[in-house]
């Protein structure tokens, strides 16, 4: 159990830059996901607190030593990874016992260490079994299995629960965030999964082409994203934008309607607002010429575009709701959910 | 196929039939010709059926003189040296070609590349063609008539290296870094991880290597003038040079089968490891 601290952390592939002076503290205990579309550098970090990566320029800390020229396994660290990386020829047993077997633990102590792990993940039953009779969420639970009973000082994930389908991964999903509850480890999760972020992380670190983008809990990132990059990026549906233009507390709609915002400045502005905050209402501001019609059961996402435009816009509504094609839809948009972002930096303009 | 149609069914057998027998009737001929006495060798026709004396041909060819008349080591002795000439070669290739593909596929170390095409490049140089300057090393090294002369010079192998790097480029890296996180020391990930998780390709090189080994014969003959050294596939050779004779045929096949006898035997008994590691592709 320990904290980490990222200072000015650099990365360079010949050359290249792919990750830009990244900065963060993470407190001990605290479940960290790095969030962030394919490339953008969130595996890379991940892999230079690991030290699986060299670190170009910058330091890292785990608890109050500097890591950066530590080995792997000199760090206290166990890592999670996306295809598990068991060891095909050994046992779950041997897997698990492989790690404190170098460090010359003694064999009852190994012997201890993997039944109480067995017992916490229940795989005391397959504990003889090589890997390649497990099903893909048994060898999840090995993978972590083989984390845990390293007894280390960081958790590391890297996308664990990528190659698991659908509904495993939503219960995985929970048992990984109780697991990390129970055992109190800091842990650093990294996913594009912003589902996974949202409900996993303490506090999420948006990356986005090697910048940390937001760094904060995920209702700061829901409610107050700091771009428009985060903005579009959390959520689902994603955040519908528009540039327009600010002036005297108004912006304009292309559909010559204005909304009002509770910025006061003025300029050239994009936007934003979540297909669920919308609220329909006959004499709304924001016409949407409906096109197609998604029931998700407990609400229905409606596509279309803004009226007399081409720009695409989605709508939650509550309920069932089926118009023909075409129809004019009229909402509201509340004033304190309305996100406004400067049009050249794409940052978020403060209220 | 699963259609039941008895005339390719009978088509398909009288295929394999035949081609058993293309195989099957030299060594058949060998056995038998190990069955009689010398006379009967030399009168035609060729017997095709055993004759009844097989165990005075086995005993004077294995433990005796061998060839009457000449001064040849006993054919267990040959055996023997064969034996060890060819464990050594397939020892020393798959311990040289491990460790180097090893090296190659994952130490970064300059002019990295430049090791790889170079050992590659000696693909080219076989045996026969360096084998002068090869002697002349091995005679200086003194090692002419013995078992490490007989090995040593064809143990380095750019086949076996390029094979064992292809394998190791099929164990995903994550393998390595969770090693790595485990505290595995490089060589301990070699002896824990990467030798177990080849074992099925060491084993069908391992096969393959034994019979190259085996059938040595232009170096062993080169090197070894010792009769106490020579191996057995060189002297069957000789029995049938043997000077102002004809030749006894009886012995020189029952030699032949005795020389057959490791190589079966050794694939055999890694027939199902060398199956699944000439197919296996699942790591």
């Amino acid at each position: 159990m320990a904290k980490i601290k990222l200072k000015d952390l650099v990365k360079n592939y010949d050359k290249v830059e792919v990750l830009h002076h990244v900065e963060g503290e993470f407190q001990d205990g605290e479940f960290i996901v790095i969030v962030g579309p394919s490339g953008c550098g969130k595996s890379t970090l991940l892999r230079m607190v690991a030290g699986l990566e060299t670190v170009t320029s910058g330091e890292i800390f785990i608890g109050d030593k500097l890591v950066n020229d530590l080995e792997p396994a000199d760090r206290d660290i166990a890592m999670v990874f996306q295809n598990y990386a068991l060891y095909p020829h050994m046992t779950v047993r041997q897997n698990m016992a492989y790690g404190l077997k170098i460090r010359k633990i003694s064999a009852f102590e190994i012997d201890r260490r993997v039944n109480e792990a067995a017992d916490i993940l229940e795989i005391r039953d397959y504990l003889d079994r090589k890997p390649r009779q497990l099903s893909g969420g048994q060898r999840q639970r090995v993978a972590m299995g083989r984390a845990i009973v390293r007894d280390p000082q960081v958790f590391l994930f890297d996308e664990p629960l990528s190659n698991l389908d659908a509904k495993l991964r939503v219960q995985m999903r929970l048992e990984i965030k109780k697991l990390q509850r129970k055992l109190g480890v800091t842990s650093i999760y990294v996913t594009h999964d912003q589902v996974e972020a949202m409900t996993l992380g303490d506090r999420l670190m948006v990356l986005n082409g090697g910048y940390v983008e937001q760094f904060g809990t995920p209702i700061d990132l829901y409610d107050k994203p700091a771009s428009v990059f985060v903005a579009g990026f959390i959520g689902s549906p994603a955040m519908n934008f528009v540039p327009t233009e600010l002036k005297n507390g108004k912006v304009a709609l292309p559909g010559g309607t204005t909304i009002d915002v509770a910025s006061k400045g003025a300029g050239e502005v994009v936007l934003g607002i979540r297909p669920e905050h919308l609220v329909a209402n006959d004499k709304g501001a924001i016409e949407i010429e409906a096109e197609m019609f998604e029931q998700l059961g407990a609400n229905t996402l409606v596509h279309g575009h803004l009226k007399g435009t081409t720009h695409p816009f989605v709508a939650s509504v509550p309920g069932h709701v089926s118009n023909e094609s075409g129809t004019v839809m009229r909402f509201d948009a509340p004033k304190e959910q309305v996100h406004l972002f400067d049009k050249s930096t794409e940052k978020r303009l403060e209220d | 196929m699963v259609e039941n149609r008895p005339i390719l069914n009978v088509v398909t057998h009288l295929v394999l039939i035949l081609g058993i027998a293309m195989v099957a009737l030299p060594i058949w001929i060998t056995f038998v010709a190990a069955t009689h006495d010398e006379a009967r060798m030399l009168q035609a026709p060729l017997p095709l059926l055993p004759g009844g004396y097989f165990f005075e041909n086995f005993k004077q060819t294995f433990l005796g003189s061998g060839l009457s008349g000449s001064e040849t080591a006993p054919v267990w002795r040959m055996l023997l040296n064969s034996l060890f000439m060819a464990l050594m070669i397939a020892f020393g290739k798959i311990a040289i070609s491990l460790l180097s593909a090893f090296a190659i596929v994952y130490f970064k170390f300059p002019f990295r590349m430049g090791f790889f095409w170079m050992i590659f490049i000696t693909l080219m140089l076989p045996v026969e063609v360096r084998i002068l300057p090869t002697f002349e090393v091995v005679a200086d090294l003194g090692l002419l008539n013995s078992y490490w002369g007989l090995s040593i010079p064809l143990i380095a192998s750019a086949t076996a290296t390029f094979m064992f790097r292809q394998v190791f480029l099929t164990i995903p890296d994550e393998m390595l870094e969770s090693a790595r996180i485990d505290g595995a020391k490089p060589m301990r990930f070699f002896v824990d991880i990467l030798i177990p998780l080849s074992r099925t390709n060491i084993a069908a090189l391992f096969v393959i290597l034994f019979i190259y080994g085996w059938n040595q014969y232009l170096w062993p003959l080169l090197i070894t003038t010792d009769t106490d050294m020579t191996t057995i596939v060189m002297s069957i050779k000789q029995m049938l040079e043997a000077a102002e004779q004809s030749p006894q045929w009886n012995i020189i096949m029952m030699t032949a089968l005795l020389a057959m006898i490791p190589p079966v035997f050794v694939v055999i008994a890694m027939q199902k490891l060398f199956v699944q590691g000439l197919t296996e592709t699942d790591k």
